[in-house]
């Protein structure tokens, strides 16, 4: 069995007195793309929140590629990580947010350019070539030298997922990516990710409503409940095979 | 005292005054930069992630702000040489870039405060997705979107900086007020120099107000096309 990308282990988080998550194991597998589902406050965004070290867990340990993301040694210790173990770990990561969080300040294609030659210090040159052919795959290369406000809000969105994309991480998380969207909108993003989906070898986690697409194209579905892994494993176990009645409500509730 | 206008005068005076010009435009440039660097340091310094820390520098902004520019000008040329230890003599020119520069870096610096804080979340949390280093994500994210929009408030302090300038004659800096003041002294007529310095300070102050108002519309539009995609 191939070791996983990413491991939680009984991952907990409050919110002051509110407790978010309740213990979470989770296993990914290198390549597999799972979809995160369940009702709103359930602690979805956490999860992957935590995994891009946006916020930190309050208890437990999150493994990223046989590395500890949170803790490091220190003095044969294990200590809370600093910036530079944070920022070694996290290189292997890339996010997709709800709102876009595009540069407004850079062309769609600087916005793609910048990370690749400030954080990882590539070619120029090389970088330029990778980030043309990134965002004409998601449909958008004849928007190279528009800015961000000139885009609409699918556009926009694409261009966040080519911008993560160059950066050629093994881990891509997806937050809720057509949450803001005009729902004329949605299908266009969709379409991309359904593309990543069959063509990359990356793993996956998406943190959706769009029911119906997440069941299509996961390996694994996680129905979250309460701060708990309620119910897990591929789309048909979770939806035709499972007796957990809440999830059943849920399901019901997306999809009349 | 002669208390008639004189033309005679004026045109004795203009080139008296004229001669401390270079001095008090060159003050006040070397004041605003001082300022402008300055406030960086104040406005990192108070985002050190340490209570009593942060404490102390808002404490030390305060002080130095609700005390008068001449009170702390005198404290620096005067008083300062005469504290056992640490006292410094300090030349005019540099005690009033001293004292000028820090009193009005502390407004600057919260002017960077207001544009910093101005930006959204997300362009900190998409940087740290991305994995700049904290010097990148200010050099290349943050800072180019927080200080465009705050640059007609920085221009407002460079012409009140600029008035405040005849402060330094205070402390025998040969700025074009100390130059008005010690003809008057000499010829006994202060009206013809005086009028001078308001005159020169008004043609040089003017045109940088129209300037800054032009940019400050520049600048709205441009942050107005921003705020519209969101």
């Amino acid at each position: 069995m191939t070791e996983p990308i990413v491991r939680f282990q009984d991952v907990h988080k409050s919110f002051g007195d509110f407790d978010v998550l309740k213990g979470i194991n989770l296993d990914i597998k290198p390549a597999e793309k799972v979809a995160v589902i369940g009702p709103s406050g359930s602690g979805k965004t956490t999860i992957i929140r935590m995994l891009m070290t946006l916020e930190e867990p309050s208890s437990g340990d999150i493994i990223v590629d046989g590395k500890n993301l949170w803790k490091m040694k220190k003095k044969e210790k294990m200590v809370k990580a600093n910036e530079k173990h944070l920022r070694e770990v996290r290189g292997d990561i890339g996010m997709v947010f709800q709102h876009f969080n595009l540069f407004p300040h850079m062309t769609i294609l600087e916005n793609c350019m910048t990370a690749p030659i400030h954080v990882k210090k590539e070619n120029k040159e090389e970088v330029r070539d990778r980030s043309v052919k990134m965002l004409e795959r998601v449909g958008l290369g004849d928007k190279l030298d528009s800015y961000p406000n000139q885009l609409s809000g699918g556009q926009k969105q694409r261009v966040a997922m080519a911008r993560a994309l160059v950066m050629r991480p093994k881990i891509m998380l997806f937050d809720e990516v057509t949450s803001a969207l005009d729902p004329e909108l949605v299908g266009e993003v969709l379409e991309v990710i359904r593309d990543l989906a069959k063509h990359e070898d990356m793993a996956m986690v998406l943190v959706t409503h769009e029911m119906d697409f997440a069941l299509d194209i996961a390996d694994k579905v996680l129905f979250l409940d309460e701060g708990v892994i309620a119910e897990q494993g591929t789309a048909s176990e979770v939806i035709e095979h499972s007796e957990n009645e809440r999830l059943q409500g849920f399901l019901r509730r997306f999809r009349g | 005292m002669n208390n008639n206008w004189s033309w005679e005068t004026f045109m004795d005076a203009l080139p008296f005054v004229l001669q401390g010009l270079w001095i008090t435009v060159s003050l006040t440039i070397t004041c605003y930069l001082f300022a402008l660097l300055l406030g960086f340091v104040w406005t990192f310094l108070r985002k050190v992630p340490n209570k009593f820390f942060n404490w102390v520098v808002t404490w030390v902004m305060e002080f130095i702000r609700s005390t008068p520019p001449l009170v702390q000008l005198f404290f620096l040329f005067y008083a300062w040489p005469m504290i056992p230890g640490i006292g410094v003599t300090l030349s005019p020119f540099t005690s009033a870039v001293l004292g000028l520069g820090i009193h009005f870096s502390t407004y600057i610096g919260e002017i960077y405060r207001s544009g910093i804080e101005s930006i959204d979340k997300g362009q900190w949390e998409a940087s740290k997705a991305l994995n700049f280093s904290t010097i990148d994500k200010w050099r290349k994210i943050i800072l180019p979107q927080a200080i465009p929009p705050t640059i007609p408030m920085l221009g407002n302090y460079f012409i009140i900086m600029f008035k405040e300038v005849p402060l330094a004659s205070t402390i025998t800096v040969a700025g074009i007020m100390l130059m008005a003041n010690s003809y008057g002294a000499q010829n006994w007529s202060y009206l013809e120099p005086l009028t001078i310095v308001g005159i020169i300070f008004l043609v040089l102050s003017y045109p940088s107000a129209v300037l800054i108002k032009k940019l400050e519309v520049k600048m709205n539009a441009r942050f107005d096309k921003n705020a519209a995609i969101k």
